[in-house]
């Protein structure tokens, strides 16, 4: 499954806009073992970055303690219309990306 | 101003404490005491008939304000149609003949330091041990846009009565081709597998009446009771006109506007023919005013007792504790209520009470002649109950005469339980 991202679609100048953000991930944290007693290697997202009109707004961190399917969400200022380009990385050459488009009015 | 007032409550609270000391004395010499339960489901009949049975020199008064009680278990039967409502109905005729006070009124205060309930007729009654078994209430301000209006157009058919019969009501006057959703909270909520038996039981009435039309699940939930069974009964009877979309894919309800029946998730908006909005929910009202509820909106008990852990003397039992491990269900209830019904006349006489091991069925049916189940044993670890080893599920994998064999038991444990608790 692809992300989910909820943008709204349409804002003001000036609002503080909320943005949802779910990704597919297993998030194995690396501390398990199988019934034969071998370790399950860690495989996590381990970064996440929002750009709005190619500016980072929006960074985080993500830990093995974080859930599966991490859902991350956040606020910014609507400042003009364009494009939130959102972008998960980790373990093993992890890599996915998603976009969202904002008319500001 | 305040001198005197404080110096008043001083001397009540002497006197107050002066005479709960001096009560288990007077008790255990009569044999006898007040009991009062507010709440007349699996829980509270079930405990007011336990305690009666067990010592009939208790005065026991069961305060419910309706006449009639509707059940739930075997609603969704209703609700698709194979069913009527009436079946579903019990009264509290053979409780008032075995001496318990049937009071039909509301209650709608208690008063924990004075040991009284007041009913909506303004009557206050006193009590020595209080069982509150009020079930559950929805949580308004967790599910924006649902209020009681917003119940008429979404029905949410999760309290047995008029609810099932518009939810019902709905379905027949959906068109062919139409989408039913329907909105399951996260747990902790009343029956945890019932949104599910519901999906299936409405796949079959539109799969009989209305073969183009689909469900549409929206869940709060990634993993739910007897999953592989209900996935595999979906795939083998209904195809794919079951569709759920889990907490992982955007699954939870976060808000309605019931003016344009639109049910908004975390990720997208729905506008489904018919809305079957189950919001997320807490105990009973009164057991709030009581002050037995705690910031999750359950209530926190001893598991032994069933005694609160927030307000001495009351008990909670049914769907309004905390109970851990053990589901909100009939079956939970009525086990919850014999065994509190049993630790309360061992508190009146002085004695420990044991930990109670409590056992658990729930039955679903997914089609007629369908059905599966699961059975749990429980016992109190700590502040809650956990399940604990000998509950068994039906196979993921067995032949159609399992199912029809336990969708017959399914119906004969209903009889069993309701001639238990009301007959």
């Amino acid at each position: 499954m692809a992300a989910l991202i909820n943008v709204p679609a349409k804002a003001k100048r000036g609002d503080v806009i909320e943005i949802r953000t779910l990704t597919s991930h297993i998030m194995e944290t690396g501390f398990r073992h199988t019934a034969d007693g071998k370790l399950v290697p860690r495989d996590i997202i381990t970064s996440f970055t929002c750009r709005y009109n190619g500016t980072e707004i929006f960074r985080a961190d993500l830990f093995p303690a974080i859930a599966a399917n991490p859902y991350l969400s956040f606020f910014t200022v609507a400042k003009e219309s364009g494009k939130f380009e959102f972008e998960w990385s980790g373990d093993n050459g992890y890599s996915s990306t998603a976009s969202a488009s904002i008319t500001v009015e | 101003m305040n001198a005197p007032v404080t110096r008043r409550n001083a001397v009540l609270g002497i006197a107050v404490a002066a005479t709960s000391l001096a009560l288990p004395s007077i008790l255990h010499a009569q044999s006898a005491g007040r009991i009062i339960v507010v709440g007349g489901g699996f829980g509270g009949a079930a405990c007011a008939r336990a305690l009666k049975r067990t010592d009939a020199k208790l005065q026991v008064t069961l305060i419910e304000p309706n006449q009639l009680f509707t059940a739930c278990p075997f609603s969704n039967e209703v609700i698709a149609g194979l069913r009527d409502i009436e079946v579903q109905h019990f009264g509290y005729d053979r409780l008032a003949a075995e001496d318990i006070t049937v009071v039909a009124q509301a209650a709608t205060r208690i008063e924990p330091q004075q040991r009284s309930v007041t009913t909506a007729d303004g009557v206050t009654l006193g009590y020595d041990r209080l069982v509150l078994s009020p079930g559950i209430d929805f949580h308004a301000e967790a599910l924006p846009g649902y209020d009681d209006a917003a119940s008429e157009k979404m029905p949410h058919a999760w309290k047995a009565g008029a609810q099932t019969l518009l939810l019902r009501k709905q379905l027949e006057a959906m068109a062919e081709g139409g989408t039913v959703a329907i909105a399951i909270p996260a747990n902790p909520s009343r029956c945890p597998p019932a949104p599910y038996e519901r999906a299936s039981l409405i796949a079959h009435y539109l799969k009989t009446k209305k073969p183009r039309s689909k469900v549409l699940v929206l869940d709060a939930k990634d993993n739910f009771s007897q999953q592989r069974l209900f996935e595999q009964a979906w795939k083998e009877l209904y195809g794919d006109m079951i569709e759920r979309i889990s907490l992982s894919q955007g699954g939870r309800v976060t808000s309605v506007d019931p003016a344009t029946r639109t049910i908004i998730t975390e990720f997208g908006n729905y506008t489904p023919d018919v809305a079957n909005v189950i919001p997320p929910q807490r105990a009973g009202r009164i057991a709030e005013i009581a002050g037995a509820a705690d910031h999750t909106g359950w209530c926190p008990i001893d598991p032994v007792t069933f005694e609160s852990k927030l307000v001495p003397n009351i008990h909670v039992i049914g769907d309004a504790c905390l109970g851990g491990g053990i589901p909100k269900s009939a079956a939970a209830a009525s086990a919850q209520a014999k065994a509190c019904a049993s630790a309360i006349i061992g508190l009146l006489a002085g004695r420990t009470p044991e930990a109670p091991r409590l056992t658990g069925v729930c039955y679903n049916t997914v089609a007629p002649g369908y059905g599966f189940s699961l059975a749990g044993n429980y016992q109190s670890r700590g502040d809650i109950f956990a399940e604990v080893e000998g509950g068994t599920t039906s196979p993921v994998d067995a032949p159609r005469e399992l199912r029809a064999r336990e969708a017959a038991e399914a119906e004969r444990w209903f009889q069993t339980i309701t001639a238990d608790t009301f007959g």
